[in-house]
Formats: C-alpha cells, structure tokens, sequence
C-alpha cells in the first residue's frame, strides 16, 4: 500500500465498452453482480437462523415477512442469483482447473444454459416447495 | 538516447503493490466454492422443508447433530468465501486508499460477526433441544 490518499498509479484493464457485447461476458458480469447480491442476501436468511434462536416473537416477524408478497419476491431472486452463481461458478471451477470449455462456441452454450438453468431452477424449486 | 529502453519489466512492476498474496486468496476462493458445491444443495433442500412446518419443526431440525454441524460447515464456507469474493470487487472499484481501507476493514468485520451470530444461534438451539 502506497499510503497516499489518491488512486495508486496502477495499470488498468480495458473498459467494457471496446469489447462487442457477448452472452459469456454477460455470464461474467452476472457472475459478479449475483455475488455482491448473495453477499447482502446471506445476511437476510441468516436473519432466519437467528430469529429462530432469539425466540418465538422474533420468529414470527420474520415467518411473517417471509411469506409476505415482498419476502417471496427476494425469495425467488436469492434462488435464482444463488442457482447462477453456483453453476457458473462451477463452470469457472472447469475452466481454471481442468481448463474445460473454453471454445467461444462452447463458451456461450454454457452461459445461456446458466441462465436458463437458474431461471427455471429456481421456479422448478418455487413449485416443489408449494407441493410440499 | 532515454533511460527507459534499458528498464526491465520488473523495475517497471515494483512499487506497486505486494503481489505475494494472490495465490492465497485464489485456492481460498475455489476450495471454498468447492465445498459449498455440496453444501448449498444441501442447505436449500433442508431449508424448504423446515421452513414448511414451522417454527417447532424448524427448532427440531437443527436440534439434530448432522443439519447442526452441516449448517455451521455451510455458514463457514459461505462466509469465508464471500468475504474474499466481497474484497475482489472494494480493490476493483475503489481506488481511493483511505475509503478502499476503511471498506475492507469492514468486510472483514462484518462477515466475521456474521458468522460469530450464525454458529452462536445453531448452537444454542443444538444445546436448548438437550441434545
């Protein structure tokens, strides 16, 4: 760390704007975003664990909020940004490990079925869930 | 005839920054996510069903050693890997060092706390069922 109070001199990484738009630069960026999101949301569902340990007021606050109309619509996003960013992530875990997928064509099959897989996952869960 | 041309890439790189830790971080983050590749299914499963019954059948669940142990394995995975994904994008997008500081300092904090909570109240629920 420099100490100064301004940006360090480093060098930067070309902006987004010179490359042409693609679904697997889409996939990256959504791959960040869903994780600052997670980030915020995991301290949202661990309000539940806690609740649950407070006691029995507490509990029903949140079982209140939780299947309010709001609570199920960041219900449904926190499934979907919690499917997408685990199976992009996996799908990093092949290209850094393996080195797996790297082909542009390939490349982009897989970030349309990363978001469809969460799309449809997280519904597919909604359902299985209202079954029960 | 300039100075320049006779400077190496590493003179050019040095000062500016450590570039010890990098690989650290890197395996922390995909062992991490490795682990949680298991426990995030899990957790997600086990949640829908003991949300359905309850705030007792909730308390049951956790009451239990494998969801008790499992559910602080998950908070441990998740929180270390967050906190290393959150301080990624703070260097990325904050150049300022007095603000990027401050704003790393509280990751660290937070998620920290975050699972101090989490662990305390799995526990208590564990212990309160007499188990």
């Amino acid at each position: 760390m420099s100490g100064s109070s301004g940006a360090d001199a480093r060098p930067l990484s070309p902006h987004l704007q010179v490359w042409r738009p693609h679904v697997t630069m889409a996939a990256s960026i959504t791959h960040r975003i869903t994780g600052v999101a997670l980030y915020f949301g995991t301290f949202l569902i661990a309000g539940w664990i806690i609740a649950l340990a407070t006691g029995a007021d507490c509990y029903g606050a949140i079982e209140g909020i939780l299947f309010s109309w709001v609570g199920s619509v960041i219900l449904y996003l926190w499934a979907v940004a919690v499917l997408f960013h685990l199976v992009n992530g996996i799908r990093h875990l092949l290209w850094d490990g393996p080195n797996i997928g790297f082909d542009p064509g390939k490349a982009s099959a897989v970030s349309v079925f990363n978001y469809a897989f969460a799309i449809l996952g997280a519904a597919a869960i909604w359902f299985a869930a209202a079954g029960l | 005839m300039s100075n320049s041309q006779f400077l190496t890439p590493a003179k050019a790189a040095r000062g500016l920054g450590s570039a010890k830790s990098g690989t650290h971080h890197h395996i922390g983050q995909r062992v991490s996510a490795i682990a949680l590749i298991f426990l995030v299914p899990w957790f997600l499963f086990s949640v829908i069903n003991a949300v359905q019954g309850g705030e007792d059948a909730a308390i049951e669940w956790i009451a239990q050693p494998l969801p008790a142990i499992l559910l602080i394995l998950t908070a441990g995975a998740t929180v270390y890997h967050m906190r290393l994904g959150m301080q990624v994008v703070i260097e990325d997008y904050i150049a300022k060092t007095g603000m990027r500081s401050a704003l790393l300092i509280l990751n660290s904090f937070a998620c920290i706390a975050l699972f101090a909570a989490i662990a305390l109240s799995v526990l208590k629920l564990w212990i309160g069922a007499g188990a």
